[in-house]
């Protein structure tokens, strides 16, 4: 095995992949959601801001190219590093109890994992996959949050991502080997605080236009 | 004045390492709660062996929580509910009369039952032959303050070489991740001059033989942390961490 493969391969280098690709969607996600306040600027600010994004052209395709990229990588290692846990353990415990450690966050990274994954198929066949010739982007959010099941599934969804992203993000420094006593409770209660507004904010967004706007 | 306290355990029992195991039910009975959880097992065990049956096999050595024979799980937490405690130092009176207490030996692919609560832990010495040495030519021993070490390193590399090599950690660890063992020896010798020429062979090695001994990876759950007698610190794990990143993109080992 080359260096590199087998560098990346260890039990550490496979978890610097999390990191590396997990710390890039939370920046996507910060992006994203910026992007999507401007909804609250009306119908004429949003699509604007689309039709801005999309003005980009090349750059967006290569981005989200590298975004689909990080995604297989976080997805595959993530199975990889599930399977391999889950075989590290023949025989379960018949009492199973934490001593303080885990989280509900930490618990359930491969469960939120799959659900994020789930959702962001979802939300591609919604939003991204459909053909806009005749429609604007704001007609198509509107419309879909119309109807109240894709709201309690978007606000659901941003509840699961808040979850993985409440023990991904203090985990990724960790990881990074980024654990100095002078940062690390900073860095934890960050991590909470970007949960939180990932779920409040983007998660309040179908609630607005259900109800609101 | 001393109490007693009647207590059901419910120890898994184990005949040989390809035996079929199971949790079985014993009584112990006007149990001192001055004694050592170690000692409460020697009065059943003193019981069993009077009515002609099979002791309960366990392991323990210095009973005074240096030596890292000793640990089970005790109630779903690795060396049972006291922090910075190895089962050998954990006390009855930590108990109450009627309480049922589940005992099973610690649980890892890397840690093949022998028997009962007996587990082979021979995994933590190819681990330690896969780096946690130095090599040094032997002979007079150099000159005192002849290496200045700072004093914070010194700290720190002896809180990490505090670790007794229970295995509570991988025990207690959901994923039966051997990273805070590995953290602690990797921190210890990297944070002194004596273990820095080898640092880089050291990690790369002894993480490549945590791989191949089945050990789980880490998912940062800090469990192990929170179950360790002597209380070693994840900071460990962080540092193996940056070690390995060092070693393996920045340093020539292979
Ligand atoms: C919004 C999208 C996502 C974000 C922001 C994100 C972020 C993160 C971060 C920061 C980590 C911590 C890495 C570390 O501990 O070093 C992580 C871990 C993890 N992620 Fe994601 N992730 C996302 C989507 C997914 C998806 C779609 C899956 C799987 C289907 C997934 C599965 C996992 C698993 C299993 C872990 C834990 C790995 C371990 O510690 O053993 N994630 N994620
Ligand atoms: S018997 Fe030595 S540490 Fe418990």
């Amino acid at each position: 095995m080359n260096w590199l493969t087998q560098t990346l391969g260890s039990a550490i280098g496979k978890k610097l992949l999390m990191a590396i690709t997990g710390l890039s969607f939370i920046g996507f996600l910060a992006a994203h959601l910026a992007g999507n306040l401007t909804i609250y600027g009306g119908k004429d600010a949003f699509n604007s801001y689309a039709e801005h994004l999309h003005a980009l052209g090349p750059l967006l395709t290569v981005a989200e190219l590298g975004l689909l990229t990080f995604a297989l990588i976080h997805v595959l290692t993530g199975a990889l590093l599930f399977y391999q846990n889950w075989r590290a353990r023949p025989t379960r415990y018949a009492v199973d109890r934490s001593s303080g450690g885990r989280s509900i966050g930490s618990r359930t990274m491969p469960y939120t994992g799959v659900i994020i994954l789930a959702f962001v198929i979802f939300h591609l066949i919604n939003f991204s996959f459909v053909d806009k010739r005749h429609i604007t982007i704001f007609e198509l959010v509107a419309s879909a949050f119309q109807n109240p099941l894709y709201v309690v599934a978007y606000v659901a969804a941003m509840v699961v991502v808040a979850l993985h992203v409440s023990h991904g993000f203090w985990s990724l420094f960790q990881t990074l080997g980024a654990n100095h006593p002078k940062y690390m409770p900073a860095i934890t209660i960050i991590g909470l605080g970007l949960s939180l507004v990932f779920a409040i904010g983007f998660g309040f967004i179908p609630v607005y236009i259900l109800f609101i706007a | 004045m001393t109490k007693t306290i009647n207590i059901t355990l419910k120890i898994w029992r184990q005949k040989g390492p390809e035996a079929k195991g199971r949790l079985e039910t014993a009584n112990a009975a006007n149990i001192s709660t001055d004694m050592s959880f170690l000692e409460m097992l020697d009065v059943v065990n003193e019981k069993l062996t009077v009515d002609g049956k099979e002791p309960i096999a366990f392991e323990s050595d210095c009973r005074e929580g240096i030596c890292g024979s000793c640990g089970c799980v005790v109630n779903g937490e690795a060396h049972g509910p006291e922090k910075g405690t190895s089962l050998c130092q954990l006390h009855m009176r930590h108990f109450n009369d009627g309480d049922t207490i589940v005992i099973e030996p610690w649980r890892a692919r890397a840690f093949p039952i022998i028997k009962d609560l007996i587990v082979d832990r021979a995994a933590l010495d190819d681990l330690i032959r896969a780096g946690g040495y130095i090599s040094v030519n032997t002979g007079s021993a150099p000159d005192a303050n002849t290496l200045p070490v700072p004093q914070r390193d010194a700290e720190l590399a002896f809180d990490a070489a505090a670790c007794i090599g229970c295995g509570a950690c991988i025990a207690a660890c959901p994923n039966a991740s051997a990273m805070l063992f590995v953290g602690a020896k990797v921190s210890h010798m990297a944070l002194l001059p004596q273990g820095r020429p080898e640092a880089a062979k050291r990690a790369l090695s002894m993480v490549g033989k945590m791989d191949d001994l089945a050990f789980g990876n880490c998912s940062n759950h800090k469990e192990c942390e929170a179950v360790c007698p002597k209380e070693i610190s994840i900071t460990n794990i962080a540092r193996l961490n940056r070690e390995y990143i060092k070693a393996g993109f920045g340093s020539a080992e292979k």
